[in-house]
């Protein structure tokens, strides 16, 4: 998919807003005799794989099942440790699946607030009065574009850095949520946004009805979209 | 960066009547529920401010003005921009006083006063239009335009009979 999140950060920083919409990530399970040739290591309260990349499961992936049962964090789902579950002989042959880590909610929010502080240091390190802060953020595998309102609140989205089109994107989901979050009366301002994500007018489904990218149209669909009429909900 | 100079097609129109009768409702339930001009207005304008800090953020994203760096830039915006987009009316601007810190808003048309014939006897220090200074301030103080200035107070929406109703800012 080309748009891969959105996230919406208040004024103070906190994360109020996030969603994901990553393609299927890619994931190898396979069956493991003793000794297991992958080192594996803890990082973060999570089991990676550190060396003996091989057959899809690469170097920084993390152990994300075993025999089917997904694990949680450093421990199976009872509660043994995955790194002594692994060391002993007796519980081989082992179905392991390995995939990209996700973030957790924890993470996200951490990370927005950092975002939100080196957004703040980009303004100040502007050789011009009145810059806009950081606009966009460019790696080899995604590029990062920021809206801040007059009011603040940066919109943040996570997206190909081959497509088109975000800028009319970030404004759009601005209106969405003018729309829906604020003309809530139960809404309070600055407070994540809780809404229907499946059913509903919720703020959720409104994002997603507008970032679902059309096989039709290609990496363009964005521009076009966003110029077009699209009926929400 | 293209901003959409038409309004989205789901925009449902609603008739207006309705709309000021509500507002009427509104004022006339908050008479009855409290003795004093000033409480009333007190109450028009809190609830206009929580409209105002809200309504903001719907008005920046759809008309995509930017950022204002005087007052009568400001004025100029909230009258031909804001007033035009959700009441329909453009009131006209004077300044008031020669430092430029001070307008005054004049609404000669003023679609919330359109049924009401004259404010009921003992009433005579009622703001019918307070809920507007309130979405103002709110509104402003949203964009931090409260950081150009030490103090900013609004005063009242005068309705001097219902046919001119004025409204001054102080920044």
């Amino acid at each position: 998919m080309a748009i891969f999140s959105v996230y919406v950060v208040n004024k103070a920083g906190g994360l109020i807003y996030q969603l994901d919409s990553y393609a299927p990530r890619a994931e190898a399970e396979k069956t493991f005799s003793y000794p297991l040739d992958l080192l594996l290591k803890l990082h973060d309260e999570r089991v990676l794989v550190a060396f003996g990349q091989r057959d899809g499961i690469r170097v920084g992936h993390a152990v994300l099942a075993i025999n089917g049962v997904d694990v949680n964090g450093k421990y199976t789902a009872d509660g043994k440790e995955v790194l002594e579950y692994l060391g002993n002989p007796a519980n081989y042959p082992v179905s392991i699946r390995f995939g990209r880590p996700r973030l957790t909610s924890n993470e996200k929010l951490m990370l927005a607030s950092m975002f939100h502080s080196l957004f703040a240091i980009g303004s100040q390190l502007s050789p011009e009065q009145g810059s806009s802060g950081i606009e966009m953020l460019e790696t080899d595998t995604f590029k990062l574009h920021c809206f801040q309102t007059l009011t603040g609140i940066k919109f943040v989205v996570l997206a190909d850095p081959r497509q088109a089109g975000i800028d009319s994107l970030l404004r759009k989901i601005y209106e969405i949520y003018s729309d829906f979050a604020l003309k809530n009366p139960f809404y309070s301002l600055e407070m994540p946004i809780r809404g229907k994500a499946t059913d509903g007018r919720g703020y959720s489904r409104a994002c997603t009805l507008f970032i679902q990218p059309s096989l039709a149209l290609g990496p363009s669909w964005c521009g076009c979209f966003v110029g077009g009429r699209r009926q929400l909900c | 960066m293209s901003c959409p100079t038409h309004r989205r097609p789901e925009y449902r129109k609603i008739n207006k009547d309705l709309f000021v009768l509500t507002y009427g409702a509104l004022v006339a339930q908050l008479c009855k529920d409290y003795e004093k001009d000033e409480d009333v207005n007190k109450y028009l304008d809190k609830m206009g401010y929580g409209i105002g800090t809200r309504l903001v953020e719907d008005f920046l994203a759809r008309s995509c003005v930017g950022r204002c760096h005087s007052y009568s830039e400001i004025t100029d915006i909230i009258a031909q921009v804001a007033f035009k987009m959700y009441l329909g009316i453009t009131p006209s601007v004077t300044c008031n006083n020669s430092s430029r810190n001070e307008f005054s808003l004049i609404l000669d048309k003023n679609p919330l006063v359109e049924f009401v014939e004259e404010l009921p006897a003992g009433r005579s220090s009622l703001c019918y239009c307070n809920l507007l200074c309130g979405i103002i301030r709110g509104a402003l103080e949203m964009t931090h335009t409260t950081e150009l200035t030490h103090n900013q107070t609004i005063s009242g929406g005068h309705s001097k009979g219902p046919f001119v109703q004025e409204q001054a800012y102080f920044y």
